[in-house]
Formats: C-alpha cells, sequence, structure tokens
C-alpha cells in the first residue's frame, strides 16, 4: 500500500509554499512535489515581493528572507520613440521600516521559502514532475508522479501548478488557456557595481526604484515594460498579451532588445553584465477569466487559477494569499472531520471572496475587454502627451495659446472630440 | 543582440533524445497554418521555418513558458510536456 498524506501541493512556488507551510504548520502530513532541480528553478518573475501577503505567513521574515531593496519610488513612463512623460512618487514614508515592498531575485527567495516549508515539517521531493492527477471518478485522490512507484495518494491535492497548469487541463477540469487571457513576458538581469546602481538611481545603500512603462516599446500591442533595481543588477523586461502577439512580426526578444536601446533606458543598462534571459506567461484574463478553482479532492491556487490584478502589476502577493487561504480551508474540514468535497471545500470561494484577491479582480473585472479593444491606450495616447510636452517644454517663440490649440487640434486630429470623450468614459468605468 | 546570444547566459538540463514539445501533424504546419506565429511567437526562436512552410522545432533552448501551446489555437497541433524532473532550463535568478 503506498504511503498516504493530508495533503499533496503540486508546485513550490509562493502560493505552493504558502499553503504547504500553513499545512504543515497546522500539524498536517504534508508533501509537496516540484519539477526544478531546486524550488526557484523553474519560476519566473519581475520580481517585487508584497511584504503584507507574507507577514501573514511568516511573520519575522525580514530577519533571514534574501531580500534586495526596499522600494523608495515609483516611476510611470508613458513613452514615445525617443522620449516619455513621467510621473514619479517617491515618499520618506517608504523608508521607514517596516517596508512594503522589495524587489526580490526569485531563485533565492523560493529557496529560502522552501526552507522554511521544509523546516515547518512538510517533506519536498524536487526534480519530480507530477504528469497526471489520480482520479476515482470526478474526485482527486493524489498525483502520479515521473519516478518509480510514482503512485501518490492524499485526502487533497492543491495544484500550485503555476499559469500553464496542465494537470487541471489533463483532468478536464479546465479548457485550454485563450490568448487573450495570457501576457508573454521576457526580461534579463543585468549586473552593474552597486554604487552604480544606486548613483544612476539616486538612491542609498538599500532603497530601490520601480519603474513601470506604456507606450511605443510594445509597438501598439496591449502591454507593459518594467524595470527594477537589485541590490547589484538591473532586471528588465517587457510583456504582451498572447492574442497581440500572435498577429504582429515582431518576436519578443526583438522587443525586448528595441526598449533597451530606447534613449531613456539605454543609459540606464550602460555596462551592464546580462546573466540571465527569461521568459514567461501571466495571467492577466481578471475576474472574468477564472477558472474553476476547487472541486472534489482538489483546490488550486496563484497563476493557475488566474489570480492576477494586472492593472497594479501584483501577482505573487494573491498568489501566497490565495495558497494560505486553501491550506486555512483543508485545515477547517480536518478539525471539523468533514470530508474534502466539493460542497465542503466551497468555504475556499467564501474566503477568496472576502479577501482583497477577489475584492481587487473584481474591481477592474470590466478592464481586460476595454483595452483588447482600445488599443489607442498604447499607442495614440503615448504619442499625443509626448508630442504636447514636447511641443509646450520647446521655447521657440510662438505663444502658449498657440500652442495649446494646437495640441487640442492634434488631439482631436488623432481621436476625434467623441473619441476622446468615450475613452475618458471607458477609463472612469473600469476604475470605478 | 540574438536570441542565441541570451540563451547562452542560460543554464540548462537537455534530456537529450527527449524533448518535451513536438509538432503532432506537421502537414498542418506546411500546407494549412498561415500565421506560423510560433515562429514569431517562441520567445527563446525554438519554431524556425525552413522557406517551403516546413517548421523545424529544437526545444533545446526552451524557456518553458507555454507561448507555442496556447498560440496554435486554430489547429492544437503542439504536443507540450513539461520536461521530466530536473531537466530543462535552471533559472539561475528567475
Amino acid at each position: 500500500m503506498a504511503e498516504k498524506f493530508d495533503a499533496i501541493v503540486v508546485g513550490a512556488g509562493p502560493s505552493g509554499n504558502a499553503a504547504a507551510y500553513t499545512l504543515a504548520k497546522a500539524g498536517l502530513k504534508v508533501l509537496q512535489i516540484e519539477r526544478g532541480e531546486y524550488p526557484g528553478s523553474k519560476n519566473v518573475q519581475g520580481a517585487i515581493l508584497y511584504s503584507d501577503a507574507l507577514e501573514r505567513i511568516i511573520p519575522d521574515f525580514r530577519d533571514d528572507a534574501p531580500l534586495e531593496r526596499h522600494i523608495v519610488e515609483q516611476q510611470m513612463w508613458v513613452l514615445d520613440d525617443e522620449s516619455y512623460v513621467g510621473s514619479t512618487y517617491r515618499s520618506a514614508d517608504f523608508n521607514k521600516p517596516p517596508y512594503n515592498r522589495y524587489t526580490i531575485i526569485r531563485a533565492q527567495f523560493d529557496k529560502w521559502f522552501s526552507k522554511k516549508v521544509q523546516d515547518a515539517g512538510a517533506l519536498l521531493i524536487c526534480e519530480t514532475t507530477v504528469t497526471d492527477l489520480l482520479l476515482d471518478g470526478n474526485r482527486v485522490i493524489g498525483v502520479q508522479a515521473d519516478r518509480e512507484g510514482g503512485a501518490i495518494y492524499a485526502d487533497i491535492v492543491i495544484l500550485a501548478d503555476g499559469v500553464n497548469s496542465l494537470l487541471a487541463k489533463k483532468a478536464g477540469f479546465h479548457p485550454e488557456l485563450d490568448p487573450k487571457d495570457v501576457a508573454l513576458a521576457v526580461k534579463e538581469i543585468h549586473f552593474l557595481p552597486q554604487e552604480t546602481v544606486q548613483e544612476r538611481f539616486n538612491i542609498s545603500e538599500d532603497e530601490g526604484v520601480v519603474i513601470e512603462m506604456v507606450g511605443k516599446i510594445t509597438k501598439g500591442m496591449m502591454g507593459t515594460g518594467f524595470l527594477y533595481t537589485n541590490k547589484e543588477s538591473i532586471t528588465l523586461g517587457v510583456g504582451c498579451m498572447l492574442s497581440d502577439f500572435k498577429y504582429q512580426k515582431t518576436t519578443p526578444y526583438a522587443l525586448l532588445e528595441q526598449m533597451k536601446a530606447h534613449p531613456a533606458i539605454k543609459p540606464l543598462i550602460a555596462g551592464g553584465e546580462m546573466k540571465e534571459y527569461a521568459g514567461h506567461l501571466i495571467p492577466e484574463g481578471g475576474y472574468k477569466a477564472i477558472p474553476k478553482i476547487y472541486g472534489d479532492g482538489w483546490l488550486m491556487a496563484g497563476d493557475a487559477a488566474m489570480f492576477v490584478n494586472a492593472v497594479h502589476r501584483e501577482g505573487s502577493n494573491l498568489a501566497m494569499t490565495s495558497g494560505r487561504l486553501a491550506a486555512e480551508t483543508v485545515i477547517a474540514l480536518k478539525l471539523q472531520g468533514k470530508p474534502m468535497n466539493s460542497a465542503n471545500l466551497s468555504l475556499y470561494r467564501e474566503k477568496l471572496d472576502e479577501s482583497f484577491v477577489m475584492k481587487d479582480l473584481k474591481k477592474y473585472k470590466e478592464m481586460p475587454q476595454i483595452l483588447h479593444k482600445n488599443p489607442q491606450f498604447f499607442t495614440t495616447y503615448p504619442e499625443l502627451l509626448n508630442q504636447a510636452a514636447h511641443s509646450m517644454l520647446t521655447v521657440d517663440g510662438v505663444d502658449k495659446k498657440t500652442k495649446e490649440k494646437e495640441i487640442r487640434n492634434n488631439f482631436i486630429g488623432k481621436r476625434s472630440l467623441f473619441g476622446l470623450m468615450g475613452d475618458a468614459f471607458k477609463m472612469w468605468r473600469a476604475f470605478e | 543582440m540574438k536570441v542565441e546570444n541570451k540563451l547562452f547566459q542560460n543554464r540548462y538540463k537537455v534530456d537529450t533524445g527527449h524533448p518535451h514539445i513536438s509538432i503532432k501533424d506537421p502537414n498542418l504546419c506546411q500546407n494549412d497554418c498561415q500565421t506560423l506565429a510560433c515562429t514569431v511567437c517562441c520567445p527563446a526562436g525554438c519554431y524556425t521555418e525552413e522557406g517551403n512552410g516546413k517548421i523545424v522545432l529544437i526545444t533545446d533552448g526552451c524557456l518553458e513558458c507555454g507561448t507555442c501551446r496556447i498560440i496554435c489555437s486554430e489547429f492544437r497541433n503542439v504536443d507540450w510536456e513539461y520536461p521530466r524532473g530536473g531537466y530543462g532550463i535552471l533559472f539561475k535568478f528567475g
């Protein structure tokens, strides 16, 4: 008879680690399975860590977690080919501990988180791919792993297997992902001396800067760019919806090269040594694209469940929170001696609905559709905004009233008055 | 910078002789597919078109993102599995 566990967690990313840690802490017999050589070796993120979500799991994480820099400044750039219009928010308040956000390097961070999970008592096996869910009718009773005697049984399987979540598809729980619901992001990490990073971004030893970008860098596709400062490296990348990528001729790596060559970005990474290139899908379909997240004998958390707030570039915090709530659901049912069936596991959905995870996703539920149908937010507006700034900031003897008129005519010419009003209304509705 | 040079910075443990992705029916790519989106969208440039519409797939540089599987939405012509445990891309930084 094969060994049976209280719970099997598939995946050792933020949601899987949060779930396995919470379960193990409560004394459950937990097996966690990771296909990478070590936790983190298959995982890709920007990466920003949001303290609150982790604090609720490991309150003293700051004592030994590998953190790069705490964020003191957030910039938003709207780019044209040669220029950008930007806004900056920097606050001394962000310099007061406990810090709210940090840049992290995921391979290191995931290893650390996984150590905590193992210390809490969970059994981790790496270099093992779960190939199928074991079903009894429609009920998940365990997993099949790609090693000898690979059938392993548990009362509940938590699927924290990331954006692709092949297991839910093979079991018939989910259809294939729609290209309009996922973004492809590519990124690089460039190493520079710590002092150089600090000088270029006007920051001191542990301070960090985040730059989010929208506009010409995505060549008309729905997407964004980003640049984050680590201790002695800079991470930068660009991501666009797969449905847009499909019908144009720019490769993801060419897009990244063009972004790196932008006159505002190039000097920030100059002289750096590129040490890794990564590509990853981000589930950005939002609330309306959330698939089935529980059933008889299984729960799903993190990217696999489409828990990403694309508007605010948040994902890992939704992953950790959903992983924790999945575990708390299992613990509650276990204490009450209730079976792990679909009806009882609906408690997970209730917990999610009460949390920021579902509340935030619900708030922006119209956003993906609006942006898909209105590419002008990624093309025309960045261009118009930059032209307006250029005109107003070029002192050439033309009076300001004439310039204002030119800018107004330029906007109306490109978008029409009704178009402008309609766009404002759509944005107001989407953010309301 | 070419994609080959980017991938050269990465660490892989290639499962020689066991590619984790395959094209189900190569004739579909050659005769029916108009977009050949895999050749543009794969961030590792694993798919190349040989000039006559024939697609060559070499998975050694694969980043395991899933793009090719999802983008082939008309034909569902990509057989996509994760590499065997321990094989494939090994992100140093992620």
